[in-house]
């Protein structure tokens, strides 16, 4: 395997999108963030990949008028999946790997505000017989937390501690949606949204967009002092069908993160967990145990952009390699109702565990 | 750093319809999928992962409809990824799923594209206008007539190109099986006697919707050496530009002729045209076959048509072009791409039945989306490269 870093990463986290539908326009400057952070510019760029989804912009090739925002007369290699940019950064990686190029700029994209999400990520599900029943997001959710809860695997106040320590590190992040942290007792005191969850428990509608820049061996060295060299990514999916797993616990995480190579020695781990009980079950199957660090930026329950939450997720994570805050990080990106598909990207300050 | 080879060892596809009222989305996926992993010698436990590709999710009337379909894909338990370059998607699926074996990922990959077009209305779908966009709402062939009518005026092309080539696929078509359309006795008369759809494009000049899928099953080296006839990937490659810039040229595009000189260098052909033996070429118009003819530097600028009237594209000629029947036969939108990469594939086997071209040992499988702006292509060999 090449070895190849995260080494540049710029972001937008916000409640609605105001005054512009275009998503060209909110990537122009991310893209500038990335080229003023590498001093590259388009033509360093060996590789463009995005994830976004048709649904959620209301009408068919929403990747197209995108790829404006890179300006790309001439022609660039360039590819999209219908999916968080997690995966574009993997199918980013994959291409490095195969040689052909040594950089690549990966972006998603997502406008929520534009429906009401929660009904427009019901046509996730089954069309012939899922579908027509309009189960929503949440409801799903919901339930999922409920089976936890009946089976003793946590408690609502676990569910509490989460959001508090999610919405206190969100304080210091300037992209959060939500924020503030409170109390366990104060926040058990609010109403239910969708019982057993209340609407802290549930991660915010948001707009955003992000981008990542990856590159190879010394290109990343030029750019970087730190470079977050990718030592292990992994995906993994499980099946749609909620009758059909167990929704306490998630086999694609615990896959994905054995295939990316373990998670002994993280740091930090940037979770993508857009319910509160979603990181207990992702912690669990990812095996973050100890002082593990769990979503310094606030995570999904502080912001979640639709189709860039989990880029965002790799990302924060880079950033603490960079900073020399920590030496081997975690970014997961999750995909589909109840956790189906997980990504786990795991980063370290030095290159495949040569000297630091 | 150099690419493990990577090889393609099995190759199935559904019968095409405007309705396959038979199958669910999951069932006619599943039909190229059994075919492909029956043809391969394997079972769905032995793919490592599964790459999906299809055009606009409002085609079918479901986001993201691969969550739905993990099951049936055989995708519960596996990394599934999800492609969508537009039109081209069905060879950008393919690409990604060779770059996994070829990045020394995985061994085995599954890759399938489909569309059920029945299900939902594609001329809706692709009729959503956004805010200060122009809005095109006549479908495909409204977008694409003016850049036909441009192409004829720039080549001084004669009138009756654009039907040589539709009776030229559809009388392919006949010698396939699970093409969509099997028109007996197409004739250049028969095409130029059909209504006039969108001026200069007759009706025998367009495609049908249809229903269909496409999968393949690709292998690294040591796996595929094991098997009698693979077909082996040279080179593969991916251009995009945008929709609308005022320097673009939309019959000749930039990302086409950049696509292909990095393809022609990749794999080391010079001449393609004599160094070609056949090509599947996305044409989804009749008179796209001239116009990517010169876009992929088979001939001079304004000259494919000449190409095309002397009969060198027909089966039997110098550059037989779309001898499945092509996009023009069947054009199930996200498969239609794969389905071009995959005939290119069955050439070089030596297993394209009735419509195979003797003795093809280099063979272009081509693909286009957007309004002529995304573009995948590979050349896959019946030896393995030298490179």
């Amino acid at each position: 395997m090449r070895d190849v870093a995260v080494v540049g990463f710029a972001q937008r986290q916000m409640k609605d999108f105001d005054g512009s539908p275009s998503m060209a326009e909110l990537l122009v400057p991310i893209l500038a963030e990335c080229y003023d952070q590498t001093g590259w510019s388009k033509k360093d760029i060996g590789f463009w990949c995005s994830g976004s989804s048709d649904y959620l912009a209301g009408r068919s090739f929403s990747f197209v008028s995108a790829i404006d925002a890179i300006g790309v007369l001439p022609p660039v290699n360039e590819s999209h999946v219908e999916m968080d940019a997690a995966w574009a950064l993997y199918e980013a990686w994959i291409k490095i790997q195969t040689g052909e190029v040594d950089t690549a700029l990966v972006f998603g994209f997502g406008k929520a505000s534009a429906g009401v999400l929660r009904r427009t990520l019901s046509m996730q599900l089954d069309p012939y017989t899922m579908t027509p029943l309009w189960p929503d997001t949440v409801s799903l959710a919901a339930l999922q937390a409920r089976l936890g809860l009946d089976a003793g695997l946590w408690d609502e106040a676990a569910l509490a501690e989460v959001v508090n320590r999610s919405l206190t590190d969100a304080e210091k992040n300037e992209y959060a949606v939500r924020a503030g942290g409170s109390s366990v007792s104060e926040l058990l005191a609010r109403p239910m949204f969708a019982d057993p969850l209340r609407k802290h428990d549930c991660a915010p509608v948001t707009d955003g967009a992000a981008a990542i820049v990856l590159a190879a061996g010394d290109r990343a060295r030029d750019v970087r002092e730190r470079p977050a060299w990718i030592s292990g990514i992994a995906h993994s999916s499980d099946g749609l069908h909620l009758g059909t797993r167990d929704l306490t616990v998630s086999g694609s995480a615990e896959r994905a993160a054995a295939a990316a190579g373990g998670t002994a020695g993280v740091q930090v781990a940037e979770l993508h967990a857009p319910f509160s009980h979603q990181e207990l079950v992702l912690r669990s199957a990812l095996g973050l145990v100890g002082d593990v660090q769990v979503s310094p930026s606030g995570g999904a329950l502080a912001a979640n952009p639709m189709f860039s939450a989990g880029a965002v997720r790799i990302g924060e994570a880079a950033k603490r390699i960079w900073d020399g805050s920590a030496d081997k990080v975690l970014g997961h990106a999750t995909s589909g109702p109840a956790l189906q598909q997980n990504l786990v990207c795991v980063m370290e300050a030095a290159e495949n565990g040569r000297a630091k | 750093m150099s690419k493990i080879p990577a090889a393609v060892i099995g190759i199935g596809q559904t019968h095409h319809r405007a309705k396959r009222e038979d199958v669910s989305m999951a069932g006619l996926c599943r039909e190229a999928m059994d075919r492909a992993l029956e043809d391969a010698g394997l079972t769905l436990d032995e793919v490592d992962a599964i790459v999906i590709g299809k055009a606009p999710d409002l085609f079918e009337g479901v986001m993201m409809p691969e969550l739905y379909l993990a099951e049936a894909l055989g995708a519960a338990g596996k990394p599934l990824l999800r492609v969508h370059t537009a039109g081209s998607v069905g060879g950008s699926t393919a690409i990604v799923a060779s770059s996994l074996v070829q990045a020394g990922v995985h061994k085995k990959v599954l890759t399938v594209a489909f569309e059920k077009q029945s299900e939902s209305n594609a001329m809706w779908a692709l009729s959503v206008p956004i805010p200060f966009v122009m809005p095109v709402h006549a479908g495909a062939g409204g977008y694409f007539a003016p850049h036909v009518r441009s192409y004829i005026r720039r080549a001084n092309a004669p009138s009756h190109i654009g039907a040589i080539v539709a009776a030229k696929d559809r009388n392919n078509a006949l010698k396939n099986p699970y093409a969509h359309l099997h028109n007996e006795g197409t004739t250049v008369e028969s095409v130029l006697a059909s209504q006039m759809l969108w001026d200069p494009i007759h009706y025998d000049e367009t495609c049908p919707s249809s229903d269909g899928a496409c999968a393949m099953v690709i292998a690294a080296e040591d796996v595929a050496k094991t098997y009698d006839a693979p077909a082996w990937i040279h080179g593969t490659v991916m251009r995009s530009e945008p929709t609308s810039a005022a320097e673009r040229d939309q019959v000749n595009p930039q990302a086409g002729r950049d696509a292909a000189a990095a393809l022609w260098k990749a794999t080391g052909i010079t001449d393609p045209a004599r160094e070609i033996d056949c090509a599947e070429i996305y044409v989804p118009f009749a008179w796209f076959e001239p116009m990517w003819l010169e876009n992929l530097g088979f001939a001079e600028e304004g000259s494919g048509w000449k190409l095309t009237e002397a009969g060198e594209t027909a089966i039997g000629g110098s550059l037989p072009v779309n001898m499945s029947g092509g996009v023009l036969s069947s054009n199930p939108i996200g498969a239609s791409g794969m389905l071009r990469f995959a005939e290119a594939a069955l050439q070089v086997r030596g297993r394209a039945g009735e419509h195979q071209v003797d003795g093809a040992r280099r063979a272009l499988g081509h693909a286009y989306g957007g309004g002529s702006q995304f573009f995948s292509m590979w050349v896959v060999g019946s030896e393995q490269p030298s490179n």
